[in-house]
């Protein structure tokens, strides 16, 4: 929000778009079955400005976490370009690599198996800055010692495991490990699904806050919109390996272009009895097809409720273009007319 | 005056472990009407999935039944013998899990799951049980059903076999079913599609439900009555409209607060409610919920917990303070930041020390 008006120190130019996602597929071939693969992701174009927070939503086994590990650098892409701060990053290796990883971390979804169960809070925390070479040695200690402080933990917790943390805890560490080496670029993968309602509530008012204090920018992965809304400042809806749909949070629920986006928001209980008397969700025929060999044209056009096919939606694939709002794009035939 | 279906009074369910005794269920009572739909929320670990194995009996080991009553129809759960029990689970109650990936057996086909569920209460004739999978089978909207009877649960997608479950448990015609988080592993279209289904049963056949779940906003789809659980206590119970818009125990107050609403454009800070839920075998003294609450007072710490009280017609909470007598400033105190802003400071001076390595950008972009 009011994050995007200063500008980084670490930016030479005033590009205000961080990360550039230009055509990116990422195919997982299937061995034994003759040069089949899965398109997890699919051709995905895609912006994220300095300071802003980019929530990406879609119902599992849409590709939204695989696109959080390709433009994290943790999976090569099959074919495009991830450009951060007006660098292509998918074709670096080794030390030019491990400098732009310092830039992006990310924040997994289960904070119990992604903490190694033998090392140390401190260990854990410190690993970052000894592989970057982040301050002397008694400096590392001291900034752990902050760090754990700096996300609610007694600084003297640092000689614990992470099986005495509760849940909501270990999510707290995990946080701070991604803050350890101060990237500007944070990708929270799922990252407050496992938590209980009240320990969430903790998690993502920390992620707000630490987002004004060290202006940073975050790409949220979610299947919960009402989350996803709460933190974002623009949404990107996933179905089948690609984008639908992107638009600011409150535009994108106000006036959905894409059929499915209309159907996504429409299924979410609201928690007010008053509302819910009314509300009428949009039935989705059928399941999401196989991301091995998607439909013809339009993915979405065997669900579609206003699908023309045999037509143009089963035999033409719509382009994510300019609809609705400012800042609006659906990849529709008829987007608006749901 | 609905008539009673169910009734708990004063139950008492503890675990005896190794570090002591777990007071997972904590004098318990509340009541179904028949048709009824009642909503059971709290945090994990708070007892709700505790007291519904305890009206089936299922109270898995090291746990017991130590005290309390349940009446169905007026019959004393705690105290039917083997056969009345099983006659019990099945045909009068039936309770569907929340993983519907391991509440089926892999290696069955799921028509016969559901056939032996029948067959299992001798209700059907066999040839009628088997009949009647197909129909059932229907009825929760599974599509193709006759050829999906013979496929094994693999082959089924997670909200099918939901609906799978939901079918089996409907089986028998049971009065009341009980769901344990029914929808929380499913994505959110097809959870859209479950509560629409167990709405329409509701409807259809008058089958009772108790809703277990931490989702409030499911509980404002379904339930009719809500229960407010807190470490192995109820906290506060009324039905659901007036819970929603004038709960009055801080504990449901904050749980509605901590959750964003997807029709809300407002980017207000969400309530978090500090800490952690109590150690169940070392339970704070006075109020459970006061070392977590925002508007404890003196008396919330040093006199013994408050009674489950009226606040207003059919709304009951266990409260000293009560959410009415609640200042607008203590409510906006309860939204401020927990960031520790010194421990910020001093990170970011570090970090003028040591800047980020700058990487070459191409000119050209």
């Amino acid at each position: 929000m009011q994050a995007t008006e200063k500008a980084p120190v670490t930016s030479v130019k005033a590009d205000p778009v961080l990360l550039r996602v230009q055509g990116a597929f990422k195919h997982f071939p299937i061995s034994g079955l003759g040069g089949l693969s899965v398109r997890a992701v699919d051709g995905v174009d895609l912006e994220i400005r300095r300071g802003e927070t980019l929530g990406l939503v879609g119902e599992s086994g849409c590709g939204k976490s695989t696109l959080a590990r390709l433009i994290t650098a943790l999976l090569p892409v099959t074919a495009g370009k991830i450009i951060l701060d007006g660098q292509d990053i998918t074709r670096l290796r080794g030390r030019k690599l491990r400098r732009v990883r310092r830039k992006m971390q990310m924040i997994f979804q289960d904070p119990f198996a992604s903490l190694d169960p033998r090392m140390t809070v401190g260990g854990i925390l410190q690993e970052p800055l000894d592989n970057f070479g982040i301050g002397s040695g008694s400096d590392r200690t001291r900034r752990v010692q902050e760090l754990l402080r700096l996300v609610g933990l007694n600084p003297n917790f640092n000689n614990r495991y992470p099986h005495e943390f509760s849940g909501g805890q270990r999510q707290r560490i995990g946080i701070a490990r991604a803050l350890a080496v101060n990237p500007s670029f944070i990708v929270c993968d799922e990252a407050v699904s496992a938590l209980d309602v009240s320990i969430q509530a903790q998690i993502i008012n920390l992620l707000q806050d630490l987002q004004n204090e060290f202006n940073l920018t975050y790409l949220f992965i979610a299947h919960d919109l009402a989350v996803v809304r709460h933190l974002s400042d623009r949404i990107a809806v996933m179905y089948l390996g690609k984008v639908v749909e992107t638009a600011d949070r409150n535009d994108i629920y106000d006036r959905p272009q894409h059929p499915y986006t209309k159907a996504l928001l429409s299924s979410i209980p609201v928690p007010d009895p008053v509302v819910e008397r009314d509300r009428a969700p949009i039935s989705l025929k059928g399941e999401i097809p196989s991301p091995v060999n998607p439909p013809s044209g339009c993915r979405f056009h065997p669900r579609c409720p206003i699908a023309r096919a045999p037509g143009v939606c089963s035999e033409v694939e719509p382009l994510l273009e300019p609809h609705g709002a400012r800042d609006q794009s659906a990849a529709c035939h008829f987007a608006g007319q749901a | 005056m609905a008539q009673t279906l169910l009734r708990l009074e004063d139950l008492h369910t503890q675990f005896f472990t190794g570090r002591g005794v777990v007071k997972a269920v904590d004098g318990v009572s509340l009541h179904i009407d028949v048709g009824e739909t009642l909503g059971i929320v709290g945090e994990s670990g708070c007892g709700k999935t505790i007291t519904a194995l305890s009206v089936l009996r299922l109270v898995p080991e090291p746990g017991k039944i130590v005290s309390g009553k349940i009446e169905f129809r007026g019959q004393d759960v705690t105290k039917m013998d083997d056969e009345e029990i099983r006659d019990f689970r099945g045909n009068d109650v039936a309770m569907i899990f929340q993983d519907p990936m391991t509440s089926l057996n892999p290696v069955t086909k799921v028509g016969f799951q559901i056939e032996e569920a029948m067959t299992a209460h001798n209700r059907f004739s066999s040839s009628a049980a088997k009949s009647r999978v197909i129909e059932l089978l229907k009825r929760v909207r599974v599509p193709a059903a006759e050829s999906r009877v013979k496929d094994y649960p693999h082959q089924f997608s997670g909200g099918m076999r939901q609906r799978a479950m939901i079918a089996m448990g409907l089986a028998n015609e049971p009065s009341l079913l009980i769901a344990d988080e029914p929808t929380t592993a499913l994505d959110v279209t097809v959870q859209a599609q479950i509560i629409q289904l167990m709405k329409q049963l509701n409807r259809e056949l008058g089958t009772a439900m108790m809703l277990i779940t931490h989702n409030m906003a499911l509980v404002a789809s379904l339930c009719q009555r809500v229960v407010v659980m807190y470490a192995g206590r109820v906290v506060e119970e009324g039905p659901v409209e007036q819970i929603f818009t004038s709960p009055q125990h801080p504990y449901t107050w904050s749980l509605l607060r901590s959750v964003p609403r997807v029709d809300e454009a407002r980017k207000d800070r969400l309530v978090s409610i500090r800490g952690l839920p109590p150690d169940l075998v070392n339970p704070p003294p006075g109020c459970k919920f006061h070392p977590r609450c925002p508007f404890v007072i003196d008396r919330c710490r040093v006199e013994p917990e408050p009674p489950l009280e009226q606040v207003a017609t059919n709304q009951v909470a266990r409260c000293w303070v009560l959410m009415s007598n609640v200042k607008e400033e203590d409510i906006a105190a309860a939204k401020t930041s927990a960031l520790s802003l010194d421990a910020a400071k001093i990170l970011k001076q570090d970090l003028a020390v040591a800047p980020v390595d700058e990487v070459p950008s191409n000119a050209g972009n």
